[in-house]
């Protein structure tokens, strides 16, 4: 068996689906928003983010032309064989995706300015590596655009303020990145660990479906005021002005060192496009996000 | 709310007959443009170089294009806006040198842009972000591409378009920006959400 193989293929299959079919989830979602938005020009603009998404999907076209930064989560079992080969199925999977699907070459050198045409380069794709029991391996791609990218903050607030710190931060990268990340957004928000940890854990809750909320009952009562707050502040669907401005929020969190309270929210577009599979260790593949089309 | 279907090259008396939160369709011929090609298309005017094209009357769209070749054909498979304020920077300056009479893109521009749209004669229409599918079926014919040296994102692609939009008129040539009257509603607001949030300030 050849997992570089398998995972290759797996892989480019992943990145079809995220960026040509939005998640279920995401899609219920825009739909509630169209059905219970008051403002003329914030419901024109969910329509037309409604006949794209359909578009797409009868086209089989990639859903909006910024196919992203494309990152990888991996979680390998420790028992799972060859995960060396890992790595180079990934990057090959990203250039077959890029010329095949096609997908849009977003990965530049920061000195030279060059495009590598084919969405590799230094890191890129990101691979983040998770090692669980078990001897299956879980990939989901997430490709990540630059509108809602360049809004993201990390923080380091302080930590006398606690949560109501963490509150009005938010609410104020909200309001400061207004129009930019093609809203309506979903927020991923973290506390604690660190600048790097917060804003790590905050980019990977926008992996969960919209619909589900944090388990601890005090955290998703903080998703849900988050989530009325961001709504009151009427910028509306690309900031033309409505009801509609975020569609979800998720919050995580790590303890924190007692003189730091880091803090992070990474804004994801309404094109939130991610897709996972799960490699079974007799080569079987199950898809967990997407029916394979 | 009125709709308005222009063909270019469109005339700077037909542009200042909209009024923000018109809707526009353009037909005829856009440009692509993002950073690179702004700065490139400013520097060939500094030196007194022509473009490749004469954009008056035309549209400029603040777009990176998925793009696919088969033989010499170029074909814009996924065509959304991009974030205009990146442009601000060159933008009052590319409609007053080029005599572009529509801006296309997503989120805004601010007030050097705003201010050239008013004394030139242009708009400044938003297309929805990430409808990409929704512009490419509106581009009938890639017609060419320029300055493919800075990728094709940054590139200059020249479309054939049908029916381009719907625009949302967020600017206009009457002074008003719908993006500058939400972001102060938005402001006046925040006190009540702090309220709501539980927060003193």
């Amino acid at each position: 068996m050849d997992i570089g193989k398998i995972v290759e293929d797996v892989a480019f299959n992943l990145l079809k689906q995220a960026v040509i079919y939005l998640p279920d989830d995401v899609k219920q979602a825009l739909k509630k928003a169209y059905a219970e938005e008051t403002s003329d020009t914030g419901k024109t603009q969910l329509k037309a983010i409604l006949d794209n998404v359909e578009l797409a999907e009868k086209y089989k076209a990639p859903v909006c032309q910024d196919t992203g930064t494309i990152i990888f989560y991996v979680k390998a079992g420790s028992e799972a064989k060859d995960l060396d080969k890992i790595e180079n199925a990934l990057i090959n999977a990203t250039r077959k995706a890029t010329k095949e699907i096609p997908l849009r070459p977003n990965s530049v050198d920061p000195f030279t300015q060059k495009n590598s045409g084919d969405n590799t380069g230094r890191y890129i794709p990101f691979l983040h590596w998770e090692i669980v029991p078990g001897n299956s391996i879980e990939l989901t791609a997430m490709t990540k655009g630059g509108g809602s990218e360049n809004v993201c903050v990390t923080g380091m607030l302080v930590p006398g303020e606690g949560i109501n710190g963490l509150k009005k931060f938010v609410i104020d990268a909200v309001i400061k990145a207004g129009a930019q990340p093609c809203p309506p957004t979903i927020l991923g928000m973290a506390i604690g660990g660190g600048a790097d940890i917060s804003i790590k854990l905050a980019k990977k809750t926008l992996l969960k479906p919209l619909n589900e909320s944090n388990p601890n009952p005090e955290i998703a009562k903080l998703e849900r005021d988050i989530f009325e707050a961001a709504n009151m502040t009427g910028i509306g669907p690309m900031g033309l002005g409505g009801k509609t401005t975020v569609l979800g929020v998720h919050v995580d969190y790590a303890f924190r060192h007692p003189a730091s309270f880091p803090a992070a929210v990474a804004f994801n577009c309404w094109a939130a496009r991610r897709a996972s599979a799960r490699i079974n260790a007799d080569g079987t593949i199950e898809y967990l996000t997407h029916k394979i089309k | 709310m009125a709709v308005y279907k222009f063909k270019t090259p469109i005339s700077e008396e037909d542009i200042r007959k909209l009024k923000v939160n018109d809707v526009l369709y353009v037909t005829g011929t856009i440009v692509t443009a993002r950073d690179q090609a702004h700065r490139r298309a400013l520097e060939f005017f500094k030196q007194g170089k022509p473009l490749p094209l004469n954009l008056e009357g035309l549209a400029v769209f603040h777009c990176g294009p998925v793009v696919s070749k088969e033989g010499d054909k170029w074909t814009a498979v996924a065509a959304g806006p991009t974030t205009s304020t990146r442009m601000d920077i060159f933008e009052d300056e590319f409609i007053k040198n080029f005599k572009v009479r529509v801006v296309i893109g997503k989120g805004g521009m601010g007030k050097k842009t705003t201010d050239a749209i008013a004394k030139y004669g242009a708009v400044y229409g938003a297309f929805t972000g990430g409808a990409a599918i929704l512009a490419a079926r509106a581009i009938k014919n890639v017609r060419g591409v320029e300055w493919l040296d800075l990728g094709t994102p940054e590139a200059m692609w020249i479309f054939e378009v049908e029916e381009f939009g719907p625009l949302a008129v967020a600017i206009d040539s009457h002074g008003n920006n719908i993006f500058t009257d939400v972001q102060k509603k938005v402001e006046e607001g925040k006190q009540r959400i702090y309220q709501k949030l539980g927060l003193t300030t």
